[in-house]
């Protein structure tokens, strides 16, 4: 059963039903047991990341999220689910996250309007082939996905970057290391093709 | 880059699509499960539902739309119309609204947009604002237009962003249901005042006014209602005719050539 994680931040109920559709029973729970059971593993979330990870440390969910992905169970990071995987974010003074993915979270200059909202275009890096990974089977380059959001993640190790999209400033949508996958856009809201990665995720859970 | 948002807005009166001139007359024109599932179809980048029924089981009735539109449709949602306080708000996100817009509570007591803003996240507050040319400048109006407030829009559209509001949806009533195009003027003077994004709408009656009210009226997003319910335009020809103008839109590449070899 994919499990996603209910830390009383966002609406967890959208992500739920965008996977029903696709045909995957989810668990919306915040027992740390159930996570320890779980096939597969979604990290969603809209709100202030301090909030967040002091939620998750009150629940003591960090330790078995963090012991989840160790043991490399399919993990995926929605928005501020994938924020909250890096090692500081800048949102609200400096705080720090989870630290499974070295680097830390920044504002969006002023310039720009914020928070970054509407449908924008993700681009593949150069030595990410998205036909060999299964995140991202059939979902052609230059999609465009529903995005909402004024921090952005700044890996220290750009491999992990599998997409990246321009907003004033060129910022990594989505991050994939082996069992872990991260994405800024909501796929929950992004029609047909934001479907599709939930399905391939989805699938990854039945390995 | 950033794609500007073309957003059907539907009319909802007990539950079913409704259109009437100012709130009267209304004709039936859907069912809005339907019509939403439609134009997600279409590629509509977001929906706004305006829920205009008065009576006491009016929360009941828009609660159960909302639930199962969040079932069937996977872009983003707007709901607003008598919005009163945090409760209400609450109820609309739990039922998987991702936006709840507030208009006359939100003049009526600015202090609700600071809460809720707080309490449910900035993106999740819009701020309908509507607008009435007073000599050469624009006032506030609340109840549907009926009753002034002397609060001048520029300043209002200010003190919703300070407030936390996470984007603004500026109607103009005097171009409301006129089909000849938004207030340009309006759009553009609240644009460039505010960091949030800015909803056009009012006026809709062609493509041209959509170009308008984007490029010259600096609009993130124009919203529209008769023009794509009465299938005048569609909403693919209508992001087709904006992107042949320079303006980035969501639109899939076989759907645009499909279009141009048609016509």
């Amino acid at each position: 059963m994919i499990v996603i994680i209910d830390y009383g931040m966002g609406n967890l109920k959208s992500v739920e039903n965008a996977f029903t559709k696709v045909g995957y029973k989810t668990m919306i729970t915040d027992d740390p047991n159930q996570i320890k059971k779980a096939s597969a593993l979604v990290l969603p979330g809209v709100g202030a990341f301090r909030d967040a990870i002091k939620s998750l440390r009150v629940k003591k969910i960090d330790e078995e999220l963090i012991a989840a992905i160790e043991k490399g169970k399919p993990f995926l990071g929605i928005c501020l689910g994938m924020q909250l995987l890096f090692s500081f974010s800048e949102e609200g003074g400096l705080f720090k996250g989870l630290d499974i993915i070295p680097g830390r979270v920044r504002r969006f200059p002023s310039l720009v309007k914020c928070p970054h909202l509407g449908w924008n275009k993700i681009k593949f890096t150069y030595n990410f082939n998205s036909n060999t990974n299964p995140f991202f089977q059939d979902i052609p380059d230059e999609s465009y996905f529903y995005f909402v959001h004024s921090y952005y993640c700044e890996p220290n190790n750009r491999e992990v970057i599998c997409s990246t999209t321009d907003y004033d400033l060129t910022f990594p949508s989505s991050i994939w290391k082996e069992n872990l996958f991260g994405v800024q856009f909501h796929p929950e809201k992004s029609s047909t093709l934001g479907l599709k990665i939930l399905k391939n995720f989805g699938d990854l859970s039945k390995c | 880059m950033l794609t500007k948002r073309i957003i059907p807005c539907l009319d909802v009166n007990r539950g079913r699509v409704v259109k009437g001139i100012k709130f009267i007359n209304l004709v039936d024109e859907g069912d809005p499960i339907e019509m939403a599932s439609f134009y997600e179809k279409e590629e509509a980048d977001e929906l706004v539902f305006l829920d205009i029924t008065a009576s006491w089981e009016k929360r009941n009735i828009i609660i159960d739309l909302v639930e199962k539109t969040a079932e069937k449709v996977f872009i983003p949602f707007t709901v607003g119309g008598g919005v009163k306080n945090l409760e209400d708000i609450y109820y609309l996100l739990r039922a998987g609204a991702d936006k709840v817009s507030i208009n006359t509570a939100a003049v009526l007591n600015p202090f609700l947009i600071r809460e809720a803003s707080l309490k449910f996240g900035s993106s999740t507050i819009v701020v309908a604002i509507d607008a009435v040319k007073v000599d050469s400048d624009w006032e506030v109006v609340i109840n549907g237009g009926r009753t002034g407030t002397k609060l001048q829009v520029v300043d209002w559209a200010k003190e919703v962003e300070r407030l936390g509001a996470g984007e603004i949806l500026l109607t103009s009533m005097d171009k409301d249901g006129t089909k000849d195009g938004y207030d340009i003027e309006l759009t553009k003077t609240v644009s460039e005042k505010v960091n949030i994004p800015v909803i056009a709408s009012g006026g809709a009656g062609e493509p041209e006014h959509l170009y308008e009210v984007l490029v010259n009226g600096k609009a993130d997003a124009a919203l529209a209602a008769s023009i794509f319910h009465r299938r005048e335009y569609s909403i693919p020809r209508v992001k087709e005719f904006l992107r042949q103008r320079g303006v980035e839109v969501r639109l899939a590449k076989e759907k645009a050539k499909g279009e141009k070899n048609r016509g």
